[in-house]
C-alpha cells in the first residue's frame, strides 16, 4: 500500500536562491551533497565538451584519406585524451553528480555519511582533472591510449613526460572515486529512512549501490598496475621491463581486471536513471523490480570474471579463451533481461514522450545495438577479426554514447527542475534528442562497416580506395551534427537556469521521495525524516489516478521555507579543509613528474604538497563536523 | 518513526562479548600455529613433501580466520560486517587464483602452438 | 581518513538514537565509521591480492639474482650471493606483529570497559588503556624497525629495488605493507597521546575500534605474506 507524504510549507525558488547565495566561498567550503552534486555536474559537462572537441579534431583529420591536419604524435595525444577525458572526467563524474545530488534524497536522508569526505572527492576530481588535461596545451598530453599498455608506456618506449602525467593523474583521480565509494556504501547501508528496506529503494540508488562496490574493488587493481608503471618510470623497478624477464601481459591483465568492471561502472548509473524515468512517464511501476535488482547485482559480480575478453588476440591459449568467451556470453543475460523489463514497463502504460522519456527510450534502443555488437565480440574467433578495428569503436560508442550519455541526458532533463527549481525547455530538448540521435547513428553506425572491412584503430590517417572513405566521411559529418545537438543542449541548459518556467516540487507526477520536497530542496532536505511503506511512496497503486497530489496548489508555492536553525536541525559547518587537503594531495602526487625535470624543484614541490595535505587532513580530522548546537 | 531504529539498535548481536582471557588464549593459539609453521620450514621431510604448500596455506588460513573472527569481532558482531568483508575477500581470492592459472606453467604450455 | 577520537556524541556512538529531526539516526543502529572501515578493508583485499598475485606470477622468473631461497653466482663477477631472505629475523618480526594485535585488542577492551572497578595488579594492568595503546604502537614500531633492517641489509647484500623481478615485486609488496603499518603506528601514537591528555572512555569505543580493525587487517595481510613469500620456496 502506498503512503503519500504531505507537502510541507515551502517558499518559491526565487526566495531560496537569494538566501542561498554565498558567493564563491560558499561553493569552496560547502559540504552539502546537493551543492557538491551541482559542482560535479558543471565540471563534468565542461570536460564532456572538451573531450568532444578532441573527438571533433580526430574526425576532422579522418574525414578524408591522407590528411595532415594534425601530426601522428598529436593524433596519439588526441585519441588518448578523448578516451581518458570521456571515461574519467566526463561519464564517471556525471554519474557522480547524480550519486551526490540524488541518493540522500531518494533514501530520505539529510546528507551522505561523510559530508567533508564528499567535498574532498569533488575537489580531488577537479584538480586531478585539470592536472591531466593541462599538458595538452603544451603538446605533452598522455599519448599511450586511455588504457596505457605497458611496455609501450615504459620509459624505454615513452621517454617524455606525457605518460608521467597520465600515471600520476589517474592515481589522483582514483583517490577521488575510492573515497566516494566508501562514502556512498556507508550512506546507502546506514542512512535509509525508517521503513526503506533495501528492496524498497529506488532503482537508481540500487544501481549506484552496486557501482560503489565495483569502484572500491576494481580501482585498487588499476592502482597497483599504475604503481608498477610509476615505480618502473620513477624508481627503476622491472615490472614491465621485458629485458629483465617481465611478462608483457602483466599490465594488460591488471588493467582489464579493473577495466571491465569500469565499463559497468559507466553504464549502471545510466540504467538506474532510466529506470526512474520510464516508470514515471509510463504511469506504471517498473516491471520486475526484483529481477532488475538481482540482474544488476549479477552484472556487478560477473563483471569481475570476463576481463580477458579484451585480450583474445594475445595468445592466451584455448582454455583461457573459452572460459572468458563463456563468461562474457553469460553476462549478456542479466543485461538483456533489463531491456525486456524496460519494454514491459512501457507496455500498456499511459506513455508521455517527454524529453527524458525520449532519451530513456534512446538508451534502451541504442544500448541494444551496442550490446549486439558486444555479444559478437564474445566469440574469440569472431573477435580476432574485430579486435583493434573500428568495429570495436562502434560497439563501445553505441553503449557509452548511446547508452551512458543518453541515460545521463535523460537524468539531466528529468532532475534539472529538482536541482534548480526550473524546467528545461521541452521543445529545445526534443530538438536536442532527435538531432543527437541522427548524429550519433551517422557517426558510429558506419564504423561497423569500416571496421569489418579492416580499418584499424588508432591510425592518424589512411590511404584512399580501401573501402573506408565513404564511411569515414559519414562519421565526420555525423560528428558535426552531434556538435549542433550539443550546442542546443548547452543553450537550453544555461537559458533555463536563468529563465526556465518555475518548477513545483513534482512537475512529472513521479513516485519517489525526492519529489516530495521543494525544488530546489532546502539545505536539510527533509523537515522530518519520512517513514516509507512502499517502493513508490508518492503513488497510490490501489486505485484511481496514480499520484494523489499531482498539482500543487498555488498558495503552497508561496509559503516560506523554514531554515535549519528554526527547525532545530544541526547542519554540517562549511569548511574549506577538504578542498585544501585535495590541493595538497594533487600537488604532492602530481608534482612527482618534476623528478624527471629538476630534482630540487621536485623535492620542494612534493614536500610542500605533503605538508599542506597532512596539515589540512589533521585539521579536518580533529574538528567536529557540525556547528555547535 | 523512530521505532524501527530502536529495534535495530537492540538487535545488534553481541552474543557474548569476548573477555581479556579469550584474547590471551587466542594469542597463545596463534603463537603455537606460527611456531608450527616456522618449524615446518626447517623440518626437511615436511618442507620437501608435496603436502607442504597446502599445509602452509591451510595453517595461515586458520590464523587469518581466527584473527578475523575473534580479534576483529566478526564472530560477535552484526552479520553485515561479515558480509562486507567476505564478499570482497572471495572476489580477491578468485582473482588471484585466476591470475595464477593465466600465468602459470600450464597456461604457457597451452598457449604455445604445438 | 574519517577516524579520530572525536568529541563524544558526534558519531552515532549511541546507535539508533533517533530524535524527531533524525539527528544521528541510522538504519542499522551501527556506526557509520565502522561500516566504512570494513568497506575499506574489503577494498584493501583487492589491493594486496593484486600485489601478491604479481609476486607469485614473477616467482622464479628473475633472470639474475640474488634470489630469495637459493644461492646465486653472478656469471660476470663470480661473486656468490646467499639466499637473501632471513627467516629467523622475519619469524621474530611476525611474532612481534602478532603480539601487537593482542595488545591492540586489549587496548580496545580497556577503553570500552573504562571506569569499571579493578582490584589487584593484573586487573589494573588489564584496564590500563594507555599501556596497551603504547604497547601496540611500540610493537608496531619494532616491526617497522625489523623491516628497515631487512631492507637495508638486502640492499647491502646486492638486492636493490631494480635488481630483478624478485626485488621489484618483493620491495613493492612488503613496502606497501610497511607503509600501511606506518600509518597505523601514527594513528596509534595519536590515540595514545589523546588517552594521556584527556583520557579515552567508552564513548570513544568506536574510534579505537576502527583503529583496531585496521591494525588487525594489516596483521592478517602479513600472515599471508609471511607464508607465501618467506616460508614457501
Amino acid at each position: 500500500m502506498a503512503t503519500t507524504v504531505a507537502a510541507p510549507s515551502y517558499a518559491p525558488p526565487r526566495t531560496q536562491a537569494a538566501e542561498a547565495k554565498g558567493g564563491i566561498w560558499s561553493w569552496i567550503a560547502t559540504t552539502d551533497h546537493k551543492k557538491i552534486g551541482v559542482l560535479y555536474l558543471f565540471t563534468a559537462l565542461f570536460f564532456f565538451i572538451f573531450g568532444g572537441l578532441e573527438a571533433a579534431v580526430i574526425r576532422a583529420q579522418l574525414a578524408a584519406p591522407n590528411q595532415s591536419l594534425v601530426s601522428a604524435e598529436l593524433y596519439n595525444q588526441l585519441f588518448t585524451m578523448h578516451g581518458t577525458t570521456m571515461v574519467f572526467l566526463a561519464i564517471m563524474p556525471l554519474s557522480a553528480a547524480f550519486f551526490n545530488f540524488l541518493i540522500p534524497l531518494q533514501i530520505g536522508a539529510r546528507d551522505v555519511a561523510f559530508p567533508r569526505l564528499n567535498a574532498f572527492s569533488y575537489w580531488v576530481y577537479l584538480l586531478g582533472g585539470l592536472f591531466i588535461t593541462a599538458p595538452i596545451f603544451f603538446g605533452l598530453a598522455p599519448d599511450g591510449g586511455w588504457f596505457g599498455y605497458a611496455p609501450l608506456t615504459t620509459r624505454q618506449y615513452s621517454p617524455g613526460l606525457n605518460i608521467d602525467f597520465w600515471v600520476l593523474g589517474l592515481q589522483i583521480l582514483g583517490i577521488s572515486s575510492l573515497a566516494a565509494g566508501f562514502n556512498f556504501i556507508t550512506t546507502i547501508i546506514n542512512l535509509r529512512a525508517p521503513g526503506m528496506t533495501l528492496m524498497r529503494m529506488p532503482m537508481f540508488t540500487w544501481m549506484s549501490f552496486v557501482v560503489q562496490f565495483l569502484v572500491v574493488l576494481a580501482f585498487p587493481v588499476i592502482t597497483v598496475a599504475l604503481v608498477f608503471l610509476q615505480f618502473d618510470r620513477f624508481f627503476g623497478t622491472n615490472f614491465y621491463t621485458l629485458s629483465a624477464g617481465a611478462d608483457p601481459l602483466l599490465w594488460q591483465h591488471l588493467f582489464w581486471i579493473f577495466g571491465h568492471p569500469e565499463v559497468y561502472i559507466l553504464i549502471l548509473p545510466a540504467f538506474g536513471l532510466v529506470s526512474e524515468v520510464i516508470p514515471t512517464f509510463s504511469r506504471k511501476p517498473l516491471f520486475g523490480y526484483s529481477v532488475m535488482v538481482y540482474s544488476g547485482i549479477l552484472i556487478g559480480f560477473l563483471g569481475f570474471g570476463v576481463w580477458a575478453h579484451h585480450m583474445f588476440s594475445v595468445g592466451m591459449g584455448p582454455i583461457a579463451d573459452t572460459v572468458f568467451g563463456l563468461t562474457t556470453m553469460l553476462i549478456a543475460i542479466p543485461t538483456g533481461v533489463k531491456i525486456f523489463n524496460w519494454m514491459s514497463t512501457m507496455w500498456g502504460g499511459a506513455l508521455k514522450f517527454t524529453t527524458p522519456m525520449l532519451f530513456s527510450i534512446g538508451l534502451v534502443s541504442m544500448f541494444t545495438i551496442g550490446g549486439l555488437s558486444g555479444v559478437s565480440h564474445s566469440s574469440p574467433p569472431a573477435d580476432l577479426q574485430q579486435t583493434d578495428t573500428y568495429y570495436v569503436v562502434a560497439h563501445f560508442h553505441y553503449v557509452l554514447f548511446g547508452g551512458s550519455i543518453m541515460g545521463i541526458f535523460a537524468g539531466i532533463y528529468h532532475y534539472f527542475p529538482k536541482m534548480f527549481g526550473r524546467l528545461m525547455d521541452e521543445r529545445l530538448g526534443k530538438w536536442h534528442f532527435w538531432i543527437n540521435l541522427v548524429g550519433m547513428n551517422l557517426t558510429f553506425g558506419p564504423m561497423h562497416f569500416s571496421g569489418l572491412l579492416g580499418m584499424p584503430r588508432r591510425i592518424y590517417t589512411y590511404d584512399a580506395n580501401q573501402g573506408w572513405d565513404l564511411f569515414n566521411m559519414m562519421s565526420s559529418v555525423g560528428t558535426a551534427i552531434i556538435i549542433v545537438a550539443t550546442l542546443i543542449f548547452v543553450w537550453n541548459f544555461f537559458a533555463s537556469l536563468r529563465r526556465g518556467p518555475v518548477a513545483g516540487r513534482d512537475p512529472w507526477g513521479a513516485s519517489t521521495l525526492e519529489w516530495s520536497i521543494p525544488s530546489p530542496p532546502p539545505a536539510y532536505n527533509f523537515a522530518e525524516l519520512p517513514t516509507v511503506t512502499s517502493r513508490y511512496p508518492l503513488w497510490d497503486l490501489t486505485e484511481g489516478d496514480l499520484t494523489k497530489e499531482h498539482h500543487e496548489a498555488p498558495e503552497a508555492r508561496d509559503r516560506r521555507i523554514p531554515t535549519a536553525k528554526e527547525l532545530g536541525i544541526p547542519m554540517p559547518a562549511d569548511t574549506a579543509k577538504p578542498a585544501l587537503a585535495a590541493l595538497g594531495l594533487t600537488v604532492m602526487v602530481g608534482g612527482m613528474f618534476l623528478k624527471h625535470v629538476n630534482m630540487t624543484v621536485f623535492l620542494a614541490v612534493v614536500g610542500t604538497g605533503a605538508v599542506v595535505f597532512v596539515g589540512a587532513l589533521y585539521a579536518w580530522l580533529t574538528s567536529p563536523l557540525e556547528e555547535a548546537h | 518513526m523512530a521505532d524501527s531504529a530502536h529495534a535495530h539498535a537492540h538487535d545488534e548481536a553481541h552474543d557474548h562479548h569476548p573477555t581479556a582471557k579469550t584474547y590471551l588464549w587466542t594469542a597463545l593459539f596463534l603463537t603455537i600455529v606460527t611456531i608450527v609453521e616456522v618449524s615446518a620450514y626447517y623440518y626437511k621431510p615436511w618442507e620437501e613433501s608435496a603436502i607442504y604448500v597446502p599445509s602452509m596455506i591451510f595453517l595461515s588460513a586458520v590464523k587469518f580466520a581466527v584473527v578475523a573472527a575473534v580479534y576483529m569481532h566478526l564472530k560477535y558482531d552484526h552479520k553485515l560486517f561479515r558480509n562486507l568483508f567476505v564478499g570482497p575477500l572471495v572476489i580477491a581470492v578468485l582473482t588471484l587464483i585466476g591470475l595464477l592459472f593465466l600465468f602459470g606453467k600450464a597456461a604457457i604450455s597451452l598457449a604455445t602452438p604445438a | 581518513m574519517t577516524a579520530t577520537a572525536m568529541p563524544a556524541g558526534t558519531g552515532a556512538a549511541h546507535g539508533g538514537d533517533a530524535h524527531a529531526h533524525g539527528h544521528h539516526y541510522t538504519t542499522t543502529g551501527l556506526d557509520n565509521r565502522k561500516i566504512a572501515i570494513w568497506a575499506l578493508i574489503g577494498s584493501e583485499c583487492m589491493l594486496f591480492a593484486s600485489l601478491i598475485s604479481t609476486y607469485l606470477i614473477y616467482k622464479g622468473k628473475s633472470l639474475v639474482g640474488p634470489y630469495p631461497h637459493e644461492a646465486w653466482t653472478d656469471p660476470a663477477t663470480g661473486t656468490v650471493y646467499n639466499p637473501i631472505l632471513n627467516i629467523p629475523v622475519t619469524s621474530f618480526s611476525t611474532f612481534v606483529l602478532l603480539m601487537s594485535s593482542l595488545a591492540m585488542v586489549l587496548a580496545h577492551n580497556a577503553v570500552v570497559n573504562k571506569g569499571k572497578p579493578r582490584t589487584g595488579f593484573w586487573q589494573k594492568l588489564e584496564g590500563n588503556s594507555v599501556f596497551w595503546l603504547v604497547a601496540t604502537a611500540l610493537l608496531g614500531t619494532v616491526f617497522l624497525m625489523c623491516q628497515a633492517y631487512e631492507f637495508t641489509s638486502f640492499v647491502h647484500e646486492g638486492l636493490k629495488l631494480g635488481t630483478n623481478l624478485f626485488s621489484s615485486s618483493f620491495y613493492t609488496l612488503t613496502g606497501f605493507h610497511g607503509a600501511h603499518v606506518a600509518a597505523g603506528v601514527l594513528w596509534l601514537w595519536t590515540l595514545a597521546f589523546i588517552d594521556l591528555k584527556r583520557g579515552l572512555g567508552p564513548a570513544d569505543g568506536i574510534s579505537v575500534d576502527i583503529c583496531a580493525l585496521y591494525w588487525h587487517f594489516v596483521d592478517v595481510v602479513w600472515i599471508a605474506i609471511f607464508v607465501l613469500l618467506y616460508l614457501i620456496k
